[in-house]
């Protein structure tokens, strides 16, 4: 193959404590350390071992977001990707921006550079929709495979066999390139780059494009009408004997 | 309390609360305290300072000598909320970190940044609990201990004030030093709420290799040649027959388990930036241990593998009580200059074997710091139990004659208290009480550790 994309998210940190802001209207962002989404990070490193096997030439990262999702996509460089292209825009990539626009938006950077391979996470741990991967393959009219847990591209690199994870096990489907493939989480353990590498990356080319230039409707389709954290755990309760735990259970619980 | 922070007096909480992973029993609080912040551990100690009820950080529980022990009862304060990172400057190369953040945890935060918090004791512990302690580990040799990695710290003092140690610059000259005064007093003088911590790059090249010797003396003195070499080996471990037979015997049932050959070994890792620099180290590395009677190099270059190796090094102490059943020990930790390793490892070998009790010895030779572990059960006779404490009270002057410390590394908890006193000297042990008192004239803070202070 001659060039793999991958699309890179920038989110709330996974270890971080979310709050939900005081108004209810979404996670609080400020001052909120954000990091690469983790099936990011696998999808980075998928594309950077087929490089490195050969079956590619040049990988070449992608983002939607604000200025910040510069680090985010310099953390892929510094991965090993070669190139990478930052699509800027505002809009809370969270809940403001749909996974609609974000596919059609990643539609416009395929047209753009012709990629035999199109790797992304299978969903980001802010919005959890795990559509934009399906949406991406159906706008472009290619085959898609979810949930990769293995990929292995052909020597021609024709087609793809892929591994999918599924509610009863696994399943295998093969498909022809180019397609659209989402990384599931047992598809590798990413690496993580040195500092001799971070230092390169921030030598590597970087495009930066406007959402609002590559004519798609970016307005929403799904408004989040409000945001609120869990119900704080109750206190457990301390039973007296088996008889007081099976009673709960069947009378409070309503679980037997 | 409860106005404060949540809290528990469930019986299992607090059993956990007062037992560490040492053969300690479990001398638990009257209450454990949630905090969720440094105020919160602050409003809890101004009220157990005005009640006068004793006070004692809770990490993770991993300490090694009855540190966490509540032998006058009162608060034990569980930083387990305070698990975030509150600052990360790669451009400095060093992090703040809330003190109930695990090291792991520290180094999943820094993963995209090149850097790490190089500090290893094996088990998972909060960055708090390893300041408190003044951890060290495997990668001591090369990187120093937690007194070389923390910058700074936020301490609650006895009677709920704030301070702040240390800064963002390298150095300071600026008045006492009062972070090394905190780092390893194990909770005596006031409560670790946030540590700053120098970082390191990630090495670029690292390679593992193991080295056997018919003779431990041949080991130690393999381990001297490679220090004296001038070769900055990153982790240098000293494993001995037993150890690896216990070692054997318990990973057996891993099917991916290779059993180790039964005989003394080294344990060798080197970090470079570049492979042909590690090459060259490690080149000379083995070409001294080939020299003092080593054969059988074998390398792992293979991350997967070298993971798995300090794993199993760190499993060591538990293969060892697995030697029994149930079993318990002793876990002593001496450390000695390097040029008495060879002596006071061959004595207390030979010592183990004599008194014919379970003793496997391993442990950060490049640091001249080894660890007997003195193995029992309940179910061993009385007179067993007496050789064992004979044996580890004999390698204690062993150490001391040779000018080393009782403990390297584990500190002094509950357990060593009694050798502080002969290794520091009464006027020493003044010393440290004046300072105790300066800082916690009611004796609140976690009393009965360290030294016996008058209170």
């Amino acid at each position: 193959m001659r060039k793999v994309l991958v699309g890179v998210k920038r989110v709330v940190d996974y270890a971080v404590r979310v709050r939900v802001s005081a108004d209810k209207s979404g996670v609080e962002l400020a001052n909120t350390k954000m990091s690469m989404n983790p099936f990011c990070e696998i999808a980075v490193e998928e594309a950077i071992r087929l490089k490195e096997k050969g079956a590619a030439e040049e990988v070449v990262a992608v983002s939607i977001g604000p200025k910040q999702a510069q680090e985010t996509l310099r953390s892929a460089l510094a991965m090993g990707c070669d190139r990478a292209i930052h699509v800027q825009t505002d809009i809370r990539s969270d809940q403001g921006l749909n996974p609609l626009a974000i596919a059609q938006l990643l539609e416009k950077v395929v047209e753009k550079e012709s990629p035999d391979l199109v790797i992304v996470g299978k969903q980001s741990i802010d919005g959890d929709h795990a559509t934009t991967a399906p949406m991406l393959a159906e706008l472009l009219g290619w085959s898609q495979a979810t949930f990769a847990a293995r990929l292995d591209v052909a020597a021609d690199g024709a087609s793809a066999e892929v591994e999918r994870e599924t509610d009863a096990g696994t399943e295998v489907v093969k498909l022809p390139l180019p397609a659209v493939i989402s990384a599931d989480l047992r598809l590798n353990t990413p690496r993580y780059p040195k500092l001799p590498n971070i230092m390169k990356a921030k030598k590597k080319p970087l495009e930066a494009l406007e959402a609002a230039d590559l004519g798609v409707d970016l307005a929403p389709t799904l408004v989040v009408t409000g945001v609120a954290p869990p119900p704080d755990r109750a206190a457990g309760v301390t039973v007296e004997s088996v008889d007081d735990l099976v009673d709960k259970l069947k009378n409070e619980a309503a679980v037997i | 309390l409860k106005a404060i922070c949540g809290t528990s007096t469930t019986p299992d909480v607090l059993a956990r609360h007062g037992k560490d992973e040492s053969y300690h029993p479990s001398v638990p609080p009257d209450v454990v305290a949630f905090p969720k912040s440094t105020a919160d551990v602050s409003a809890v100690a101004r009220l157990c300072h005005d009640r006068r009820v004793p006070l004692v950080p809770f990490g993770v529980g991993t300490s090694l000598e009855g540190h966490i022990q509540h032998p006058y009862g009162g608060v034990s304060l569980d930083l387990g909320s305070l698990d975030q990172m509150v600052s990360e400057f790669p451009d400095d190369m060093d992090c703040r970190a809330q003190a109930g953040m695990t090291r792991s945890a520290v180094n999943a935060a820094l993963r995209h940044t090149g850097l790490e918090f190089t500090v290893d004791p094996g088990a998972d512990a909060t960055v708090g609990g390893m300041a408190a302690c003044g951890a060290s580990g495997t990668t001591a040799v090369r990187y120093g201990t937690m007194r070389d990695a923390v910058l700074g710290l936020t301490v609650v003092l006895a009677d709920g004030s704030v301070i702040e140690t240390g800064g963002r610059a390298r150095k300071s000259s600026a008045g006492y030093d009062l972070t090394k005064l905190f780092v390893g007093s194990e909770g005596t003088l006031g409560i670790i709420t946030e540590v700053a911590l120098r970082l390191h790059p990630q090495p670029t090249a690292v390679a593992a290799a193991t080295a056997r010797f018919d003779d431990l003396d041949d080991a130690v003195a393999a381990v001297h040649a490679i220090l004296l070499h001038g070769i900055p080996v990153a982790r240098c471990e000293l494993l001995d027959a037993p150890t690896l037979a216990a070692f054997n015997a318990y990973n057996k049932n891993d099917p991916a388990f290779r059993p180790q050959e039964v005989t003394p070994s080294l344990f060798l890792e080197f970090h470079g930036l570049s492979d042909a620099v590690l090459k060259e180290e490690a080149d000379l590395a083995l070409e001294a241990c080939v020299d003092a009677g080593g054969r059988d190099v074998a390398w792992a270059s293979d991350e997967a593998e070298r993971h798995k190796l300090w794993a199993a090094r760190h499993s060591t102490y538990y293969a060892s009580c697995a030697l029994k059943r149930d079993g318990k020990a002793i876990v002593t930790d001496a450390c000695v200059p390097i040029s008495k390793l060879a002596e006071v490892v061959r004595d207390t070998a030979a010592d183990v074997e004599k008194m014919d009790v379970v003793g496997p010895i391993f442990g950060h030779a490049g640091d001249g710091n080894f660890h007997c572990i003195l193995v029992y059960n309940d179910d061993d006779p009385p007179e067993y139990l007496e050789r064992l404490h004979d044996v580890s009270a004999r390698l204690i002057d062993r150490t001391l004659a040779a000018g080393g410390t009782c403990t390297g590394e584990h500190g002094v908890g509950s357990g060593k208290k009694k050798y502080v006193l002969r290794e520091r000297g009464a006027a020493g042990v003044a010393a440290m009480a004046a300072v105790k008192h300066a800082l916690d004239p009611q004796g609140i803070m976690n009393p009965g550790k360290v030294f016996d202070a008058p209170s």
